[in-house]
């Protein structure tokens, strides 16, 4: 069980929001992990610098909050290490080709009121929903 | 440099947002799927407010010339429904659905120092690394038999 969080979750996801109205007011891009992270890969693009600042700040985000105040941030991963290591790798191969995961479909693609964005994310959580209920309910979980 | 700077400010900005919003717990994540079990509805909130905040701001910035530190908006142009844009988003859902990570969420919990953001993390990037070569490989035959 995890805790319904309404105040905590629309505080969040606006901030998520402001991001991406901030990214692309500023450095105009789109503030979507797929793609920033791809370009880091080899062979890096030319602009790897702003790409690894945004990145470097959302790891440290977090360090920050947990510094500075008395929030705790809670986290649980249920799942057996083996299997978070073979869900990535979908992941992975899934946002490359789909060019793109929730926050670059799911948030900025949605708010650009893009066709492909709105199938993938559709698509996305759908076969998520589907996972966990095969995973949960038709194998017994892990 | 200046570009640096403001994405670096902005990286902290989604950082604090997922961290908060609960998007980097793999097991909020899970239970927000889990509709038949135990359900948190607290995601749907998340994607709500990112979305209207959005797609309000975008309203207003994309009216401008240009960006304030960079000469050109960045924006994908393609429409087109093909087979990798539907094939790969059905992929992902599944990744996602089997650990509750997903690329935006694991990032952040990396700075909290959990170690199956580790893994996701590194597996991820093989596995779009792999997806990459794939792809090009791929490419580049086609160019050749072309």
């Amino acid at each position: 069980m995890t805790e319904f969080t309404p105040l905590m979750s629309l505080l969040g996801g606006t901030l998520i929001g402001l991001s991406a109205v901030l990214l692309m007011a500023f450095n105009g891009r789109i503030a979507g992990m797929t793609g920033i992270l791809t370009g880091l890969l080899p062979p890096v693009s030319s602009d790897w610098p702003w790409r690894a600042a945004f990145i470097a700040g959302a790891i440290v985000a977090p360090m920050l909050i947990l510094a500075a105040s008395s929030q705790a941030i809670s986290f649980e991963s249920p799942v057996p290490a083996p299997w978070i290591a073979i869900s990535g790798l979908i992941a992975g191969v899934g946002v490359y080709f789909g060019s793109g995961c929730t926050s670059g479909h799911g948030v900025c693609g949605m708010a650009r009121l893009s066709p492909r964005s709105l199938a993938a994310t559709v698509i996305f959580m759908a076969t998520a929903t589907i996972t966990v209920f095969v995973v949960r309910h038709v194998l017994g979980g892990f | 440099m200046q570009r640096t700077i403001s994405a670096g400010l902005i990286g902290l900005v989604f950082g604090t947002g997922i961290a908060l919003s609960g998007m980097a717990n793999p097991a909020k994540v899970l239970n927000f799927f889990d509709i038949a079990g135990t359900w948190d509805p607290s995601l749907a909130l998340v994607m709500v407010s990112a979305l209207t905040v959005a797609a309000i701001g975008y309203r207003f910035v994309l009216r401008r010339d240009k960006p304030i530190v960079e000469t050109r908006f960045h924006l994908p142009t393609g429409r087109k429904l093909d087979m990798p844009l539907l094939a790969g988003s059905a992929i992902f859902g599944v990744g996602w659905g089997i650990s509750g990570f997903c690329p935006g969420g694991a990032i952040p919990a990396l700075g909290l120092g959990e170690p199956t953001a580790w893994i996701f993390v590194g597996t991820m990037l093989a596995g779009i690394a792999a997806a990459r070569t794939i792809r090009m490989g791929l490419q580049a035959r086609a160019t050749q038999t072309a």
